[in-house]
């Protein structure tokens, strides 16, 4: 079981670990009192490879990205952990320092490029503004990088749509030139916030695709936040999957998805429409999450979960290898692991490029 | 351009026209001039000539008809008082007012950008609330008690300003400061909203992930965005201080338009007063349109023809959205041969 893994394992310990998150917790003030929106959260993301946080809204998977990138709203703070971006401690950095690296050493694609390019300046003025703060450029140097970066990224005629305001592009291409933005200064890693959600599938795809050869032009490390299985299932090397704010189980992709070892992961998968006829109910997870304010003290998941016992409730689990590189929050993993078979809707999920003999040789 | 400005000036011909009638017809029910102008013990053939002589047995209908025929020769009438073209009476007293103004709105637009922009920083901060009481109070306050409470304090208590002129820089000092309050606290007011909300949108994670500094980001992103809805208040405060700054024209003994149209309403000098409100409306006329064509300068989305011309632009260039690049980002070969 192991042998069939080794492929992978091996090439994400030889790749260099760009950024590393351990024991991160993102707390929010609130008129009735401190909430914590993220607890414990760990990952690392490798040179050249995508890691993907998953999970449903509300999860803390956003929230993980504003507090690696350093733009939390003033009600949120990081209350713990760190994050460490080739080696330094982003959280230890003087606001000075950050700012050096905002660009250089990490760059981040926003969900809704409308709202997040500025209305009032020229898409060329916001491409090159990087430019002008980092590389310290004048309007005319800078505008010149800028009709670069929209060729790369497939803008037709960037000559004459550089001097366009964002209102005036398309959907697909606005997102374009947000990734144009967070890629200007080749930075090393790359947080893709839910970069496809606003767009419709046709232009999804093209923007996931431009996202895959970039990462490969600039060997850059990707962190991929959506809930969009099929999505993790085709771009992400490993997954990350969040509930309530913690990383409930972790893992390369086709491990995870093929035997998954949380009830939460398993709920997910199951609920993927596969051979649904006409009449049938689709698969759901019963409930909802719980509200970040009232998250249980054992385990986040225990009110959903079908496995849930007396120690759920007393006791949090932590995370806890269950297989090559996988990792699951559940005091059950090990007869969920015994007893994994690949479930149906891994099938569906599962992209082409994964080998589906696999799923296969690992049960 | 050209189009805009033609459909603004038939629109505002109207509005022009009523109040132009309104304010003849207004001004003609406050009494005749006859019995201000001659002595008390004049004879009714005395008063009969002047009243003929200036046209004021005519009824009112052909009076204003008079007027109106007059306006296509740029004949405004003369003065009764004084016997002077009233246009030039008018003409001659209006750039006080405007200069008064101008002071008045630029350090008004200028303190309000600082204190509305630092209270948007943080709030509910100390600030914010600091701002906001006192944004309300200079809002709040009446101008003709400001500004006789500051003639007796600053002139006559501690005798360090003027009463009254415009002789010299200090005779300035009160007439702005008491001007200056509503519309200092009416802009702080939009100002901070307008950053509050502007620095909670998108676009200012999207600098800071740039690694702008907090100063470019507040003053280069937010307050650029600010700027439009704060135009739109501020033209509407200078509008006022164009009509509306009678009262304090009137105490400071300030020669301007204000105080001109207050003393031929108490004269019955109704050609002055009309071409004083033609003028004023005039003026306010021309700064709507230079309003108007600020806001579309300060935010692209609501320029007509430049939006217009870049979006038949876009079409030409792409006919669907991203229809050009089916599958994947293919770099256009040819991009570079308009150049």
């Amino acid at each position: 079981m192991m042998e069939v893994l080794d492929p992978q394992t091996r090439e994400a310990a030889t790749a260099e670990a760009v950024l590393a998150v351990t024991g991160l917790d993102v707390d929010i003030r609130t008129p009735t009192g401190t909430v914590r929106v993220v607890g414990n959260v760990s990952f690392t993301a490798y040179q050249g490879q995508t890691l993907a946080l998953l999970g449903e809204s509300g999860c803390g998977k956003s929230m993980t990205a504003k507090a690696i990138a350093g733009l939390l709203d003033p009600v949120a703070s990081v209350a713990g952990g760190t994050v460490r971006l080739e080696g330094r401690d982003l959280n230890a950095m003087t606001p000075r320092q950050r700012r050096e690296v905002a660009g250089p050493g990490l760059g981040i694609v926003f969900q809704d490029a409308l709202t997040a390019l500025n209305p009032v300046y020229t898409v060329g003025s916001q491409l090159g503004e990087a430019f002008r703060i980092h590389r310290g450029m004048n309007k005319k140097q800078a505008r010149a990088q800028a009709i670069e970066l929209m060729r790369r990224v497939g803008i037709p005629e960037p000559e004459v749509r550089v001097s366009a305001y964002p209102h005036q592009f398309s959907g697909g291409m606005r997102q374009r030139i947000l990734i144009a933005m967070a890629v200007a200064l080749g930075p090393r890693l790359l947080i893709a916030d839910e970069p496809t959600t606003a767009l419709d599938v046709t232009v999804q795809a093209q923007i996931m695709a431009l996202l895959r050869r970039l990462r490969e032009e600039e060997d850059m490390a990707v962190v991929l936040i959506t809930h969009d299985l099929a999505v993790v299932a085709e771009e992400a090397d490993d997954v990350c999957i969040m509930y309530a704010g913690n990383v409930v189980e972790s893992g390369p992709v086709a491990t995870v998805f093929s035997s998954p070892t949380h009830p939460y992961t398993k709920g997910l998968l199951e609920s993927v429409p596969t051979h649904a006829r006409r009449g049938d109910d689709l698969s759901s997870i019963p409930g909802s999450p719980p509200e970040l304010k009232s998250i249980p003290s054992g385990c986040v998941y225990q009110d959903r979960c079908p496995m849930a016992a007396a120690i759920c409730r007393q006791e949090r689990p932590e995370l806890r290898p269950t297989g090559a590189n996988q990792f699951s929050a559940c005091h059950f993993s090990e007869s969920l692991r015994a007893g994994a078979t690949a479930t149906p809707a891994a099938d569906s999920v599962a992209s082409p490029e994964t080998p589906s003999t696999l799923q296969e040789e690992t049960r | 351009m050209l189009t805009y400005l033609r459909k603004r000036i038939i629109s505002s011909a109207l509005p022009l026209v009523v109040v132009v009638v309104g304010v003849f017809a207004l001004a003609r029910m406050t009494g005749n001039p006859a019995s201000l102008y001659l002595p008390l013990n004049a004879t009714d053939a005395m008063r009969a000539d002047f009243i003929a002589k200036n046209g004021l047995d005519q009824p009112v209908l052909v009076q204003m008809a008079d007027y109106f025929g007059g306006l296509l020769r740029l004949d405004f009438g003369t003065s009764l008082r004084t016997g002077e073209d009233a246009a030039a009476m008018a003409l001659r007293a209006f750039p006080a007012t405007l200069q008064l103004a101008a002071m008045t709105m630029v350090i008004a637009i200028v303190l309000a950008i600082i204190v509305g922009s630092a209270a948007a920083l943080k709030p509910n901060g100390v600030l914010d609330r600091f701002a906001s009481f006192v944004s309300m109070a200079a809002a709040s306050i009446p101008d003709f008690w400001l500004a006789i409470v500051g003639i007796w304090v600053f002139a006559i208590y501690l005798g360090w300003l003027p009463t009254s002129g415009v002789m010299g820089a200090a005779a300035w000092v009160l007439p702005v400061a008491t001007l200056v309050m509503r519309p200092f606290g009416a802009l702080v007011q939009v100002i901070r909203g307008a950053m509050v909300t502007s620095l909670s949108e998108p676009y200012i994670k999207l600098a800071r992930s740039k690694g702008a500094t907090e100063y470019r980001v507040v003053t280069g992103h937010a307050l650029r965005n600010a700027a439009a809805p704060a135009l739109t208040v501020a033209g509407d405060l200078t509008v006022g201080l164009i009509n509306g700054a009678v009262v304090v024209e009137t105490i400071f003994g300030w020669p301007g338009i204000g105080k001109l149209m207050i003393d031929s309403i108490l004269q019955r000098d109704f050609a002055v007063l009309q071409a004083c409100v033609l003028l004023t409306a005039l003026a306010i006329f021309v700064l709507n349109i230079v309003i108007d064509v600020g806001y579309a300068l300060l935010d692209p989305r609501v320029r007509p023809t430049a939006g217009a011309r870049a979006r038949s632009k876009a079409r030409a260039i792409a006919p669907g959205p991203d229809s050009t690049t089916p599958g994947g980002p293919a770099v256009p070969a040819a991009a570079g041969a308009n150049a």
